[in-house]
């Protein structure tokens, strides 16, 4: 059994510590990892707790992050309760096996702490490496500062295990802001956050000899895409388990999530929709431009990005007072619209009122998002409320120097 | 809120400062951020550490500030960084030096309107006569104490030790005698 770890009811954590302390707690059985900055503290704390007796677990040192993503399968598919960290370049190299995790249906949480994808060469935070995994098959859960990176992992074991789910899950947090920002964090006492988890349950473990089975079996045009249409199911599907999880969350700790979070949405006439740390950021600004001007602002804040909220960023965003929708892509969006722009307009073009949809690229390698230029583009909004129509062009860039760049205009107005 | 911007280099500790300061402050109750600005940055890198406090929980994730308070470490750095860099008309400045406040501000034009909101202390004396080596971080929060009058000394001292706890006990010993000496001696 292992060592309890003395926990202050309130301790100075940074998110990738609190992380950590999450994977502790939940006892994981096997961590197989390649270190990568910013995650690197994750994976190194957990090698702490084994060596030092916190964890009744095994810390597997590979030679890179695909080795540590299959590693990571052969636990979990052995029967155990797996997780790691990478960043970045490691999760471009793990992005191979994310997808074989998650048609094997394991459910291993992956701490991802956001970083930006090289060339250039950048270990600063932005979205990027997030992004990647969209189409992974993964539930992604996105924490928006320390105390979210010490409560999602403990959601996410819970969410990914539950039996009917069955889905490896990702828990992002952003590189720098949030895994090396030390903030108040309130932790659970090592059994009660446990308890939440529950102990792990094994489904066809390759170690039951006595019912042997196969994982990642080879399938052709005959069955290859009732089996991917079943794993879309199952993430589409897991929304009301997340949203259950979540809930028992709170009554347990008060701390609420929702899939969706939104902020002075009731009444808002402009609103906001980003990612990340960014939120906590954006719903300042907003909270500041209400007192200052009156101006109506509110905040929508994807908690979940997989399966994608269709359902209640629509709801979000069906108000008959709601007018212009900004949507911030904290990733270089590579020749296309904000990929954020793109899932929220789909979901804003089946609302009665249809707000007006513009997309902002920012924060790229870990340039600093203003309170000031949040509230920048708030006001912009309130501009193209005003003229009924997009006054600039759809896309544009925040925080760039140079000359200013933008892309499209609206047909509409 | 208070907010307050580190000047140091790479390897002097001032995440580890700004990490205890936030710690200490977190256990009366408060909110806090600490974190720092370096990236990939090496060892003798200039590079700033940051830290906010407040009654309600801190939302704000902007790295830029406008310090209530600097501290600068390294006593280079007050020549070389842009240490007056947003400042207020009430920011004040905590500054490592062996010179006089006089000759300090003599040498550094854009602290010659600011006599009045400077303070210096020897930090880098201060910690190789005690800790033995030149590790500024902890003292400096000994002049915020005095400075600032955040906290009395004898709480801050004692807390401060629940957060070296993991060190050796001539450790704690030789940092609380760091701290009570640039209280005492900053100007």
């Amino acid at each position: 059994m292992a060592n309890e770890y003395e926990l202050n009811d309130v301790e100075v954590w940074d998110g990738n510590f609190a992380a950590s302390q999450a994977l502790r707690q939940a006892q994981v059985d096997v961590v197989a990892a390649y270190p990568i900055t910013p995650s690197t503290p994750i994976v190194e704390g957990y090698g702490g707790y084994v060596a030092n007796g916190y964890v009744d677990g095994e810390f597997v040192m590979v030679e890179s992050e695909h080795a540590a993503m299959s590693g990571c399968i052969g636990a979990s598919a052995a029967g155990g309760r797996v997780a790691t960290a990478t960043s970045s370049q490691g999760f471009a190299l793990m992005a191979e096996v994310l997808y074989q995790a998650s048609g094997m249906r394991l459910p291993i949480v992956l701490t991802v702490v956001n970083r930006a994808l090289a060339s250039p060469l950048n270990v600063r935070g932005d979205h990027s490496d997030m992004y990647l995994g969209r189409d992974s098959g993964w539930i992604q859960i996105d924490a928006f500062n320390a105390q979210e990176a010490y409560d999602l992992p403990l959601c996410a074991f819970k969410i990914g295990e539950h039996l009917d789910v069955r889905l490896p899950v990702m828990v992002h947090q952003d590189g720098f802001t949030t895994s090396h920002k030390a903030q108040n964090v309130y932790p659970m006492k090592d059994q009660i956050a446990y308890n939440f988890i529950g102990k792990f349950v094994p489904v066809d473990e390759m170690l039951d000899f006595t019912r042997p089975v196969t994982h990642g079996a080879q399938t052709e045009e005959d069955w290859h895409y009732e089996h991917k249409a079943k794993q879309h199911k199952a993430l589409m599907d897991s929304r009301t388990v997340i949203d259950d999880v979540f809930a028992k969350f709170k009554e347990l700790t008060g701390r609420e999530y929702k899939r969706v979070e939104t902020y002075m949405m009731e009444d808002a006439e402009v609103a906001l929709v980003l990612l990340g740390s960014s939120v906590e950021t954006a719903v300042l600004a907003a909270k500041q431009l209400r007192d200052e001007e009156g101006i109506k602002v509110g905040i929508v804040a994807p908690r979940c990005l997989r399966p994608f909220p269709y359902d209640l960023i629509r709801d979000a965003l069906d108000t008959t007072s709601l007018k212009a929708v900004c949507c911030l892509d904290k990733s270089a969006p590579g020749g296309a619209m904000g990929a954020l722009f793109n899932e929220v307009s789909a979901a804003a073009y089946t609302t009665k009122a249809r707000p007006l949809m513009s997309n902002y690229i920012y924060g790229l390698g870990g340039r600093d998002f203003a309170v000031d230029e949040a509230k920048r583009i708030m006001k912009e909004q309130v501009a193209h409320a005003n003229a009924g129509h997009i006054t600039t062009d759809i896309q544009q860039f925040s925080g760039l120097r140079g000359p200013k760049l933008g892309f499209f205009q609206t047909r509409r107005g | 809120m208070v907010e307050i911007r580190w000047h140091s280099r790479a390897g002097q500790g001032a995440v580890t400062g700004a990490k205890g300061l936030g710690s200490v402050v977190a256990t009366t109750g408060k909110q806090v951020q600490a974190y720092a600005l370096y990236g990939s940055a090496k060892r003798g890198a200039a590079m700033n550490a940051y830290n906010r406090i407040d009654d309600e929980p801190i939302v704000n994730q902007e790295t830029k500030m406008f310090p209530d308070y600097v501290f600068v470490i390294d006593p280079a750095l007050a020549f070389t960084d842009d240490i007056t860099k947003n400042d207020k008309p009430d920011t004040q400045y905590i500054i490592t030096t062996h010179l006089s406040k006089d000759e300090l501000i003599a040498k550094i034009p854009a602290l010659q309107d600011k006599a009045e909101r400077t303070y210096v202390v020897d930090c880098m004396q201060i910690s190789l006569d005690t800790i033995g080596r030149a590790m500024p971080n902890t003292p400096v929060l000994g002049a915020f104490m005095k400075v600032s009058k955040l906290y009395e000394l004898d709480f801050f001292l004692d807390n401060m030790k629940k957060v070296l706890s993991k060190f050796p006990q001539k450790i704690i010993d030789a940092n609380m005698e760091a701290i009570t000496r640039a209280y005492n001696e900053v100007k």
